[in-house]
């Protein structure tokens, strides 16, 4: 009795695996991930970033179909908020067929997410994330193609010195984001000379009263925000409303048409509203003009900020899984040879430039832009002029 | 006929309004009192001499110029929550209950009211409107936010607490939250789904922008000014005359003496034949749209709204509603002046008188720190027993 038992038992785990198998070899999925915010105030620019990376696997797929394998994208939503991307990191690590992740507009959400990644080793490439502590983790899976917001901090310290600024506010929006980007900047505005007239943090997204009456009585030549358009741009409005003439600057978090639909006219009032961003116009990148193009064919909408960088990160990942399966003698490599194969990349023609990583993820050289808002019409917001333009290595 | 004529009772129309000046000007003295003796106090300390440094000034000047502007700020914002706390109280008045829904009524009210504002810019009418009639509409979408909230509060009614009315009292609370998050994402869902945008932003039209001066300062090397913008303007006298209407209906009005007679004991006023379920019906409604016009008057008045617009001024209302005496509408207008002007003073003085080590972001645990010692001491809140009647 116990011996048929046997038998058949083990009759039917060799069907199984005999099925397993077949349907292993007949699939061959390969998927990579992408994470931003797909809902929320910040959704404008998280849904260009999956756009960005599924325009990448659709034009530069074809090395890896025509190996035999079928390419997916698994887009999930962050919704910019540190949890959700956690919980989706989770998931993400436990689909085998996820062999890399483009990943995070904020940094806040990147960091905490990355150590899910990184105990996985699965390799992710970041399009947008610039807090410095996303690559001095020192993680070998996780990269990025943009630069960092120590310098990004810096760069607008330097551009506010060149204007003449001799006092400055400076408001953050208390993320690991605005908060790292404004640490930097007044320490450098501090080593320029510059007087910090005051040094706050708030999560408020309306009423911004409060804040304005210390900012109107210690009367700065420059107002910097260190945080997102949706607080910078109210905070803008309501300081100009108040009469208040000087200066404004921000930080990338400022890119986005929205900005203008907020601020109105009032930003290119007195000495006008200028951000750094480390993802600059199309025209700053000539690579970018035919992306562009078929970009806007294809949704009907001008690319938001990041798109392109997505496009490479996506990109960057499709050219390093195609490298580990070769490597691999044709079969699907393992998460770690992946990872490893992301961080060999060695000056890849991005649209955005040739990218080489250095030894902890950080792009060799980076660009940083310092912007002007020019118009009011949300429609011309992709052609800010770039007022500065500075190509910087990551500190050491 | 004769009904209609009745004359129009005066005393009902000025006893809020007076209330309302009594408690702005009671807020002020004490809270700016308290501020100018910390000034004169740190003035002579590491604080006054770290803001002299900065800004050249002493502690106190800087405090008595920084006063007047501070206070019309809290009061704009006091207004605007006790507009919202007025349903939270209403609601708790005649059912004993916290509605937290209301939070989403006004932020349905500020949807519709802007959407309304953006087709109207869209097919160009708002941009070469003349003055008043950019207050006509104005006016129109105050009022189309207001019908939409005010209906979608008895809808909430009917629909998630008549059936639960005999239940323990945690059930109707709990569907009051589920009622909430399922109004959030349903605003975030339609907004997706018709516009894909997440922000709305109101479309600048008249002159709400333009900032009336009333006096120039100079602080050091700075020129204050104070001032209001009009659109501040705007919400403190739409406040003030839904507050003064609301009053006027429930304490001079056979309506209201039907609300008043169900806050006290529904049996008791279906005895003596008023429909109870009529009567809460109304009563959702007339709150549902002073939140509504609410709603909108905040997105004038701050610009940008989003789905999840509600939760912080719904809280800062609830709050002032507690603060206040909940049940209690007298309590809820002290509550929501009260509150706005302790954390506009908070925000704009703690910075100062804290060297920068507690800035703004510190105002809430200010305000609620306050609200926490009301509880203690007085945990009827502020009016809680001065008035006998609830509504």
């Amino acid at each position: 009795m116990k011996k048929r038992l046997l038998v058949i038992l083990s009759l039917f785990i060799a069907a199984g695996m005999a099925f397993s198998s077949t349907g292993f070899a007949a699939k061959k999925i390969i998927k990579i991930a992408t994470q931003s915010p797909l809902s929320g105030d910040q959704s404008v620019i998280g849904v260009d970033i999956k756009r960005g990376a599924e325009m990448a696997m659709e034009q530069l797929g074809a090395p890896l179909t025509k190996m035999g394998f079928k390419l997916e994208l698994a887009p999930f939503d962050d919704m910019a908020n540190p949890d959700t991307g956690v919980a989706n990191a989770k998931r993400i690590v436990s689909d085998p067929a996820i062999l890399a992740v483009v990943g995070h507009y904020n940094s806040g959400v990147q960091i905490p997410s990355s150590e899910v990644y990184h105990t996985s080793g699965l390799a992710n490439v970041s399009p947008a994330n610039t807090n410095p502590k996303v690559t001095t983790r020192g993680y070998l899976e996780v990269n990025r193609i943009v630069g960092r917001d120590d310098v990004q901090g810096v760069v607008g310290a330097e551009f506010a010195a060149n204007h003449k600024v001799k006092s400055v506010f400076i408001v953050h929006d208390k993320t690991a984001y605005g908060q790292g980007i404004a640490e930097f900047f007044k320490k450098k505005a501090k080593e320029l000379g510059m007087k910090i007239v005051g040094f706050e943090g708030t999560e408020e997204k309306a009423n911004f009263d409060p804040l304005l009456s210390p900012i109107m009585a210690g009367n700065p030549d420059l107002v910097y925000f260190g945080g997102m358009y949706p607080q910078a741009a109210v905070l803008f409005k309501q300081a100009r409303e108040r009469g208040y003439m000087g200066m404004f600057l921000s930080d990338d978090g400022f890119d986005s048409s929205d900005a203008i639909k907020i601020g109105g006219k009032n930003l290119q009032e007195g000495t006008g509203t200028f951000y750094s961003t480390v993802s600059g116009p199309a025209s700053a990148y000539p690579g970018t003009a035919q992306f562009i193009k078929t970009f806007k064919k294809k949704y009907s909408a001008d690319p938001q900020p990041f798109a392109a960088q997505s496009f490479d990160s996506m990109g960057i990942c499709l050219k390093a899984i195609a490298a580990a399966v070769k490597a691999n003698h044709g079969k699907l490599p393992t998460r770690q040879a992946v990872a490893n194969a992301v961080r060999a990349t060695k000056n890849y023609h991005g649209i955005t430039g040739d990218i080489t990583f250095n030894h902890i993820g950080d792009p060799t050289v980076a660009k940083y832009f310092v912007m002007q808002v020019a118009s009011a019409d949300p429609a011309k917001w992709s052609s800010n002029p770039v007022v500065k333009t500075l190509d910087i290595a990551p500190p050491k | 006929m004769k009904r209609f004529l009745k004359p129009i009772n005066v005393r009902e129309l000025l006893r809020p309004l007076g209330q309302m000046i009594y408690f702005s000007l009671g807020s002020t003295v004490v809270l700016s009192t308290i501020v100018l003796v910390l000034a004169l106090i740190l003035d002579k300390t590491v604080v006054g001499a770290a803001l002299y440094e900065r800004m050249n000034v002493s502690l106190f000047t800087y405090t008595l110029t920084n006063l007047p502007q501070v206070t019309l700020d809290g009061l704009t914002i006091g207004f605007v929550y006790a507009a919202i706390a007025l349903g939270y109280t209403m609601v708790y008045g005649v059912l004993e209950f916290i509605n937290f829904a209301h939070s989403e009524i006004f932020a349905t009210g500020a949807f519709v009211g802007v959407e309304i504002l953006i087709a109207l810019e869209k097919y160009g009418v708002l941009s070469h409107a003349s003055l008043a009639m950019a207050y006509v509409y104005l006016i129109l979408a105050i009022i189309a936010g207001m019908i939409a909230a005010g209906g979608l509060a008895v809808a909430v009614e009917r629909v998630a607490y008549r059936p639960l009315r005999n239940a323990s009292r945690l059930v109707p609370l709990i569907s009051a939250i589920g009622v909430s998050f399922f109004l959030q994402d349903t605003i975030r869902l339609t907004e997706s789904l018709t516009t894909g945008q997440f922000n709305r932003i109101i479309p600048s039209f008249g002159n709400f922008d333009h900032w009336v001066i009333f006096s120039r300062m100079t602080l050091g090397t700075a020129h204050l000014t104070i001032g209001m913008s009009v659109k501040s303007i705007i919400v403190i006298v739409s406040a003030v005359l839904m507050l003064i209407g609301l009053n006027y209906m429930v304490n001079a009005t056979k309506v209201g003496k039907a609300i008043r007679a169900v806050a006290q004991d529904h049996p008791t006023a279906s005895l003596m034949g008023i429909d109870v379920n009529r009567v809460i019906s109304l009563t959702f409604l007339v709150g549902g749209m002073l939140g509504g016009a609410a709603g909108v008057l905040y997105a004038l008045k701050f610009t940008r709204i989003d789905p999840f617009v509600g939760f912080f001024p719904g809280l800062k209302a609830f709050t002032a509603a507690v603060l206040g005496g909940i049940g209690n509408m007298t309590g809820a207008l002290l509550g929501g002046i009260v509150l706005g002007m302790l954390e506009t003073y908070a925000g704009a003085f703690m910075g100062v008188f804290t060297m920068g080590a507690a800035g703004t972001e510190y105002k809430d645990i200010f305000a609620f720190g306050i609200l926490i010692l009301v509880l203690i001491f007085r945990p009827q809140g502020l009016m809680g027993t001065n008035v006998a009647q609830k509504a």
